[in-house]
């Protein structure tokens, strides 16, 4: 008698949040149909730079999503990373190699650049996970978070006297014209963003999925005392996982210090919340849905702070905030990421 | 031998002849701290006034007792339940607000007043501190089971991004507040300034009042820590110690997890709501912009530095923070610089300080300065296997 009844509430339960999931959903296509309809050019337009947008999301939505993948960590400390990663090849490029243009010779120094700070950002990365995160694995899940909000704090103290308190702007050695599509304007910048995130992420998928390491990776995700069993050196592929999205964290700096001319300590704060969110919104610990999520995410904030008829820019966290806590109410596994039941 | 002091009296809570002597001995502190800076301080020479100006000023001892209040509602939220929330700053907002809503000229389209000291002539809604108090920590305690009440079934991750987000929402709709369809909701980047003067014994009590001030605020935060003492050895107190040690092992010995979790949330963002609501008596006015992610962090902060789930030490956390930051920092760099002549700029150190200190305490004493015996058990469960993963 007591079953059936607790049966047809979680059946009502489940309508009702359908219901409302479904209703939300519509509404949402109600605004953008009106949008595109009011002014279909611009609702290009916009569309575009919520995707360059996405595009750097997905990269440091992929540093939280492989670290939490692996350790289920929240590393609060990774959009910091970024920051430092813009802040190191504005330095490198403009005042190391002096390159303020576009030129031959600020392509040369824009690659060299990619692949320093690359390394750069790995090597900031690895060297916090060894000292910081390492001693923590087994401690309750408190401790290295509270540690990843501490090691936070000091890599914006770094920023902070690296940077200034203010924002600096750059000059880009990227061009700075953009190509006509009928009425639509598509920055070079934005192009350039895609040529060099495209073939990242593709070779990503190819060390998680083809490589040996990228198996010892799965695996370690899946038991580290099982792949430990198997011979598989875990604290080395753990080092790994953090290398691996501390140089996308890198790539994400320089894009965006090329694309958008500026760095400011604070900034790798605001980027990586907005991040995270896109990791989680995507499955978190799903690397597609990663990419998934932040192209998402970056479309919706662009759509919203663009359009005719939006919010703008100053509700532009409200939304994606409020986009997150509506999808952990209704669907907590994320887009593309699996409902687990805890293991006991 | 005041830590062993303390661990006794832990285990022996119940019993009330020690739980009197505390209270006793706090009221004997408080009225000794009071009567010291209203009655004694300007007969003291003025090396000793100029020492107290320098290291320690009256206005930082009221400021760290609202951060106790606050730090001592995260602590049973995060403490006793072992919900991880970072978006606490959320409850201090709604408590300000509350306090510029209902105690101060803001809505000037009415003219309301209730026990309160301002003349009656001015317009806005005035009510008195004691009735605001308990409006401020039920609008916060509202809210909080309504950002509970969904999200409390997630996993602890989870929950700890919603009330992220959540703590970064609510400041943008108070910073974005100026018009919402038409209506003035905050006064948006300017904020709410005055805000009404506490009234107590017929008296008005201005910005330099702090003797009366600070014994108000010390009466609020001793009822916390009776509140959290109380509530702990109690049935509810025992059910959330058992979610955070064992969610699955508590609810099959029948605690009800939902219910539980969420009045550990509603109770947290209650004290959450008084303390906003006495810091903007504090500073005298709510301002949108000092809504931030940072204040969440510093109150997680106490409650970890000073051992989670340990009241007393929570308490010296939150004193001890609320002092380097609003004194001690820039008290000893300027020491320093002048007894060494250099010009170091202390205050811009705090990123580096307060990161190292989590970091350090998270890395070598990871119960904080006062653990409690329980979350010292819980701790250290896993430390013998520690070995294994020092090898492959």
């Amino acid at each position: 008698m007591a079953n059936t009844s607790y049966k047809a509430r979680q059946a009502r339960r489940i309508v009702i949040e359908r219901t409302f999931g479904v209703s939300i959903l519509a509404l949402l296509l109600f605004w953008l149909v009106i949008n595109f309809i009011k002014s279909p050019s611009q609702f290009a337009e916009v569309s575009l730079i919520g995707l360059s947008n996405g595009i750097l999301y997905a990269l440091i939505a992929l540093g939280y999503t492989l670290v939490y993948g692996i350790i289920e960590l929240i590393n609060f400390a990774h959009g910091d990373l970024f920051m430092l990663g813009g802040l190191f090849s504005a330095h490198f490029i403009a005042l190391w190699f002096h390159q303020t243009k576009s030129s031959p010779m600020g392509w040369l120094v824009f690659f060299l650049a990619l692949i320093s700070v690359m390394v750069f950002c790995a090597g900031v990365n690895v060297f916090i996970e060894r000292f910081a995160y390492r001693r923590l694995r087994r401690a309750p899940k408190l401790a290295p978070l509270i540690t990843a909000v501490g090691v936070s704090f000091m890599i914006q103290f770094v920023g902070l006297r690296w940077n200034g308190s203010g924002q600096k702007t750059w000059n880009s050695v990227l061009p700075s014209g953009s190509l006509m599509l009928g009425s639509v304007k598509l920055p070079y910048t934005t192009l350039i963003s895609f040529a060099v995130t495209i073939p990242i992420l593709m070779a990503l998928t190819f060390i998680v999925t083809k490589t040996r390491q990228g198996k010892a990776m799965r695996a370690t995700a899946q038991d580290q005392d099982a792949s430990r069993l198997m011979g598989i050196n875990v604290n080395r592929t753990i080092a790994f996982t953090f290398a691996l999205g501390g140089a996308l964290a890198g790539v994400a700096g320089l894009l965006f210090q090329q694309t958008r001319g500026l760095t400011s300590y604070n900034l790798g704060y605001q980027l990586g919340l907005i991040a995270f969110t896109s990791a989680v919104l995507g499955g978190i610990g799903n690397l597609a849905g990663a990419v998934l999520g932040a192209i998402l995410i970056g479309l919706i904030q662009g759509l919203n702070d663009g359009l005719p008829i939006g919010l703008g820019q100053q509700w532009s966290q409200t939304v994606v905030f409020s986009i997150l806590i509506l999808l952990m109410v209704f669907k907590p596994a994320g887009l593309l990421g699996k409902q687990v039941t805890e293991k006991v | 031998m005041a830590i062993s002091i303390l661990k006794r009296k832990n285990k022996k809570q119940k019993q009330s002849a020690s739980a009197r002597s505390w209270a006793i001995s706090m009221t004997l502190i408080a009225l000794g701290i009071w009567a010291f800076f209203t009655y004694l301080f300007d007969k003291t020479p003025d090396a000793v006034q100029s020492w107290f100006q320098v290291w320690l000023p009256p206005s930082t001892i009221n400021e760290s007792l609202v951060w106790v209040i606050c730090a001592l509602g995260l602590n049973i939220v995060v403490g006793y339940a072992g919900l991880l929330d970072l978006g606490f700053v959320a409850f201090w907002a709604f408590g300000g607000y509350a306090a510029g809503w209902f105690m101060s000229g803001f809505f000037n389209q009415v003219n309301i007043h209730f026990g309160s000291m301002s003349a009656k002539t001015i317009p806005g809604i005035h009510l008195s501190f004691w009735l605001v108090m308990i409006i401020a920590a039920l609008i916060a305690g509202f809210f909080g089971i309504i950002i509970g009440a969904p999200t409390l079934r997630l996993k602890s991750d989870y929950l700890a991004l919603v009330t992220l987000g959540f703590g970064e929402i609510i400041p943008q709709v108070f910073t974005n507040g100026e018009n919402i369809g038409g209506f003035n909701l905050s006064n948006g980047t300017k904020g709410i300034s005055p805000v009404d003067a506490i009234g107590i014994f017929g008296k008005r009590l201005g910005p330099f009042d702090l003797g009366w001030k600070f014994l108000i605020y010390f009466f609020l935060a001793a009822c916390m820590v009776f509140v959290s003492l109380r509530i702990r050895g109690g049935r509810l107190g025992r059910a959330w110690l058992a979610i955070r040690e064992d969610e699955l092992a508590a609810s099959m010995m029948g605690v009800p997890l939902m219910r539980t979790k969420l009045t550990a949330y509603a109770v947290g963002a209650f004290s959450g709501g008084i303390g906003g609501a006495v810091y903007a008596t504090h500073v005298n006015g709510i301002f949108a912009e000092r809504f931030n992610f940072s204040i969440s962090i510093i109150l997680l902060a106490m409650v970890v530095l000073g051992g989670m789930g340990n009241v007393w030490g929570v308490i010296i956390g939150a004193l001890l923070m609320a002092w380097i930051n609003a004194t001690g920092l820039p008290a000893i760099g300027d020491t320093f610089n002048n007894t060494f002549h250099t010009s170091i700029n202390f205050p811009s150190y705090n990123f580096l300080l307060f990161g190292g200190i989590l970091v350090l305490m998270m890395l070598f004493k990871r119960d904080g300065l006062l653990p409690e015996a329980r979350i010292k058990m819980i701790s250290h469960e896993n430390d013998d296997e520690t070995s294994n993963t020092g090898g492959h």
